[in-house]
């Protein structure tokens, strides 16, 4: 166990060797104590990929315990931002250089079409990593005026430490970019579990890491099943921060053991049902467009899927049939193909979206269009698009995490923002509307971490995201992510003043 | 059709060629000057002719600027993503570091510092400015500013336009870094004037700027003389600012012409006369060290070089013995020579000046404790020179010499604002250093100091995040660091009615 494991990639006939071990100490080894495997399968054909090793909680604390070395010696406060900025450029330059091979081993994990993986995807990752890059020689506290005579008073934004990081499997290059790259900027070091679902890119990268130069463990990689390693991570007394995007209902459960444990700071990147909002003076034909994006990009596995669409009455069946009408041109299929969208990504995944659309069916939501199986193989769900839905049903309150849509009518602004709002979740939201004042209410109003209008789902490394309410707690990306990262420290420099005794 | 030039490197520290074309580089093409003139560029380790560069004329700006104009308008400025501009940025230190030994022996070849100070030092912090502002281009945000809630109140920071960037003969490559990379950053696009006396690593960046994927025109290279060329830039009517590196009285001019022509925005880089405070309780041995360097480094011709040093009294005679030791031990020779310290001074011009100024130090009655005099019998060295019991008013005392001439006045312990006093005596006020290992009084002292940068327990160390620039006749603005994002920027404030009637 932990050799590396020779893959095909069936479409293209590319070799890859995906190593399976575990990553501490820039070197892939089996597990300390145990000898469980993570099954790895492709979502198009059902089939195995290969197994990779399953870290235990033991193995976790070698990672942590390797992270915390490097932290004291060879990165932390021991390296140059210069220097982290030039490892970090490294790695984008291979990222770059790799970026097909990349892209195939994401497609046949994943599912998502490889055109996508390799420029938007990893595509973005480079760029992230760029762009953190650029902030690591630029970490700046304050001086701040407080008696001139006596005292000079100063901020130092210091790295926090050793940072577990848990990704999920939705993007799972992209996710692992946005973690370690201000993470590394700042000089944390970090211990990385991979989804389960998808941990062969996460390894495959790891590579890239000790060709790019970083010292051994400043960044280590165990998957793991999220139940055994991520727990262990958020309990665990040597871990200053854990920063996590999931589920809400895991989230909780990480932020309870942070808080048991060492009180480590917690950054949280949940769910979200986000509203899509369409008023009449929209220009339709392109509302419609990034309707369809919001909800059937990545097959509706985004957590900032605009999975509510609320379309004003004067326009509402213009509207929807519009919708419809693209919901169905989408060519879903092998992400090898030529298409537009992949299978979900796993049995799990499968089962749980069409539970969903079996409720919207059973508690009464008309289907405009999908909602009927595929024969044959792959976890394949066409665009499937509610209408007639309540506040109160399962597919308008909860998550899906699929192509399905619940679409609703509103009839003025004001009643738009209420049913916009009425979620517990605060992740993502979007407004299409002529209006440019409409648009400022609007946006004010909704609560939601990013408003997008006459948009959706388009990110920006250099700008904030993330969630209100229950879709989290913390910003990624932008200059804001780096606080996630950074621990502040004030220096009171007394050179005036003497003290009395008695005080 | 302006000429390459090649020229064949064999030494015993570096081999190699460097070949680059002599034209005026404008619009991504090289093209003679408009008049068919050309410089003679000087070695001055032997006084001869390198080469002949092409000379610009005021015709030639204006060529220059309807270029950078254009690319503003169209393939740069706001066109291009924060992003984009950082990755050419980010490229272009690439390809300096590819050729990192040639851009140091040419450095060396024109300037005169040695082929390993130009690699170790200048090459090295170019690259690392140019990096560093490759990070900057894509997070130079503005602010949302909470007015209340019928409005919305936003400031953009846009890239001023065409910029014109008039840089020395002392730190030729590293000066051109600190101009290229905040403007790029910014947006900003370039017609700048390398110094007539060292134009090669210059030119030989005009490939590079076109091999990194610059659009034509963002960059332009108008060489030739100041009173040309830097008088055409400082005066035009479509250039909105204009940033000089350069002596505080050709700083005065370039002012007066922006302020007399189009009222341009200017930031000034002029001169210093540094002090060097040495306190009792100094580590002498590394005060002597950072002294040497403060004086010494790039044959005394830096801005911030600290060319008075105070030392107090009760180590002034241990100090003066080591210091002198020291400097009586550096190695003066070709810039190719292993174990050179020192090269030539970098033109006759700037020999005469110094040698003018050593016998003005004479003649008023300083003591000449050490040097003053040429070294060898070609090209432009001199010794490096020592003068003390020296008073206020001597013109060595009072202005810049830019030379390896270090004056060192003793101070006594009875007043501890005097020291103070003196050191802030001078119209300049670029940088200062401390050396004393009571933090207390190392802080006061700083703080106390009519200086751009302070450097306790050490000198003329620089980074590229950090801000370096002078108060009073030293110099206005800031470069390096964040600060510099700044002098390349219009602030625009942007309000937004929400429902605010009249």
């Amino acid at each position: 166990m932990a050799q590396p494991v020779e893959i095909t990639i069936p479409a293209t006939g590319r070799k890859i060797s995906v190593p399976t071990g575990l990553f501490i100490n820039n070197e892939f080894v089996p597990s300390v104590d145990s000898k469980d495997t993570i099954e790895t399968v492709n979502p198009a054909t059902e089939e195995v990929i290969c197994s990779v090793v399953g870290g235990s909680p033991t193995d976790i604390d070698v990672a942590v315990a390797a992270a915390r070395k490097a932290f004291n010696t060879t990165w932390g406060k021991n390296v140059t931002g210069f220097e982290r900025s030039r490892l970090m450029n490294k790695l984008a330059d291979l990222m770059e250089r790799d970026a097909e091979m990349l892209a195939e081993l994401e497609t046949l994990n994943n599912g998502k079409p490889v055109r996508v993986a390799r420029d938007f995807d990893i595509g973005d990752s480079i760029q992230c990593i760029r762009y953190y890059a650029g902030w690591a020689d630029k970490i700046t506290g304050q001086t701040i005026e407080v008696d001139n005579k006596t005292k000079v008073a100063f901020t130092r934004h210091e790295p926090i430490g050793v940072c577990g990081q848990i990704i999920p499997w939705n993007y799972p290059i992209n996710m692992w970019s946005w973690k370690i790259a201000p993470a590394l900027a700042v000089g944390c070091t970090i211990v990385m579990k991979p989804s389960e679902v998808t941990p062969l890119t996460a390894l495959k990268l790891s590579e890239l890491f000790v060709e790019a130069g970083f010292p051994p463990g400043v960044l280590n990689t165990i998957p793991s099943l999220g139940s055994v390693g991520g727990a262990a991570l958020a309990a665990h007394l040597d871990v200053d921060k854990v920063a996590f995007t999931g589920s809400t209902l895991t989230g909780r459960k990480i932020m309870e053991a942070a808080a048991k444990s060492n009180l480590k700071k917690v950054s949280l990147e949940l769910g979200g049902k986000s509203p899509h909002i369409i008023f009449e003076s929209a220009d339709l034909e392109q509302a419609a467009n990034w309707a369809g994006l919001g909800i059937l990009y990545n097959t509706g596995q985004d957590c900032t899927a605009g999975s509510r669409l609320f379309v004003q009455d004067t326009i509402f069946d213009k509207f929807t049939a519009l919708l419809a009408e693209k919901a169905r041109a989408l060519k879903i299929g092998d992400g090898f193909g030529d298409v537009s969208g992949g299978p979900v990504v796993s049995k799990t995944q499968y089962d749980r979206v069409w539970s969903y659309i079996e409720s919207g069916k059973s508690e009464g939501a008309k289907i405009l269009t999908g909602g009927e199986k595929r024969p044959g193989k792959g976890f394949y769900i066409d665009p499937t698009i509610f209408t007639d839905v309540k506040p109160h049903m399962k597919i308008v309150r909860e998550e899906i995490f699929g192509p399905v849509l619940a679409v609703a009518k509103f009839s003025t602004e004001d009643e738009a923002i209420t049913l916009a709002n009425n979620t517990s979740y605060g992740l993502g939201a979007g407004l299409h509307s002529n209006d440019a004042n409409q648009c400022m209410r609007v946006s004010s109003a909704l609560e939601a971490g990013t408003v997008w209008v006459n948009q959706y789902n388009m990110l920006n490394n250099n700008v904030p995201f993330g969630g209100k309410k229950q879709s989290g707690i913390g910003r990624e990306l932008g200059s804001y992510g780096l606080e996630e990262y950074t621990s502040i420290k004030a220096v009171h420099w007394n050179f005036g003043e003497k003290l009395d005794w008695p005080f | 059709m302006p000429s390459v030039f090649t020229y064949k490197f064999d030494t015993p520290v570096y081999k190699g060629t460097s070949s680059f074309n002599t034209g005026l580089f404008i619009n991504g093409q090289f093209v003679d000057g408009s008049d068919g003139e050309t410089i003679d560029v000087i070695n001055p380790t032997n006084g001869k002719l390198v080469t002949k560069i092409s000379a610009g004329t005021a015709k030639d700006v204006d060529t220059a600027v309807a270029a950078a104009q254009k690319a503003f308008d169209t393939t740069w400025g706001l066109h291009v993503a924060g992003a984009v501009r950082g990755k050419l940025l980010g490229r272009l230190a690439d390809l300096m570091e590819e050729r990192a030994d040639e851009l140091a022996a040419l450095e060396a070849l024109d300037n005169g510092k040695t082929f390993s100070w130009a690699k170790t030092s200048d090459v090295v912090a170019s690259v690392g400015c140019i990096r560093y502002y490759s990070g900057w281009a894509d997070k130079h945000s503005g602010k949302v500013i909470e007015t209340s809630e019928d409005k919305l109140a936003y400031t953009r920071n846009e890239p001023i336009g065409v910029v014109g960037q008039i840089i020395p003969w002392n730190f030729p490559l590293m000066m051109l870094s600190w101009k290229l990379g905040p403007a790029l950053a910014t947006g900003c696009t370039i017609v700048l004037k390398p110094s007539e006396f060292t134009p090669l690593t210059a030119l030989r960046m005009c490939e590079l700027v076109q091999e990194a994927g610059f659009p034509a025109g963002v960059v332009n290279i108008v060489n030739g003389l100041g009173s040309a060329v830097g008088q055409a830039i400082a005066e035009h009517p479509h250039i909105e600012k204009v940033a000089f590196t350069g002596s505080t009285a050709v700083g005065r001019k370039i002012m007066e012409a922006a302020a007399r022509t189009n009222l341009k925005k200017v930031t000034l880089e002029l001169g210093g006369k540094s002090p060097n405070i040495i306190f009792d309780d100094a580590d002498i041995e590394k005060a002597v060290s950072w002294a040497v360097h403060g004086i010494f480094w790039n044959h005394g011709q830096a801005c911030c070089a600290g060319s008075r040093i105070f030392v107090q009294e009760g180590i002034y005679d241990e100090f003066l013995k080591r210091f002198t030791e020291k400097a009586r031990s550096l190695k003066i020779g070709d810039p190719f020579e292993p174990g050179a310290y020192q090269g030539p001074q970098v033109s006759q011009i700037q020999y005469d000046r110094i040698m003018g100024y050593i016998n003005s130090g004479v003649e008023q009655g300083a003591t000449l404790h050490l040097g003053g005099e040429r070294h060898g019998d070609e090209g432009f060295f001199i010794r490096p020179t020592i003068f003390t019991n020296t008073q206020p008013s001597m013109k060595i005392v009072q202005e810049e010499i830019f030379g390896p001439v270090g004056v060192v006045i003793k101070f006594s312990s009875s007043d501890p604002d005097d020291i103070i006093r003196q050191a802030n005596d001078t119209i300049y006020g670029l940088a200062a250093a401390v050396f004393t290992q009571d933090i207390n009084r190392a802080l006061e002292t700083a703080h106390k100091l009519h200086a751009g940068t302070v450097w306790i327990n050490s000198a003329n160390q620089l980074h590229p995040q950090i801000p370096f620039g002078g108060v009073k006749q030293s110099g206005i603005g800031r470069e390096l660091g964040e600060y510099a994002l700044a002098n390349y920027s219009n602030v625009k404030a942007v309000h937004v009615n929400l429902g605010h009637t009249i």
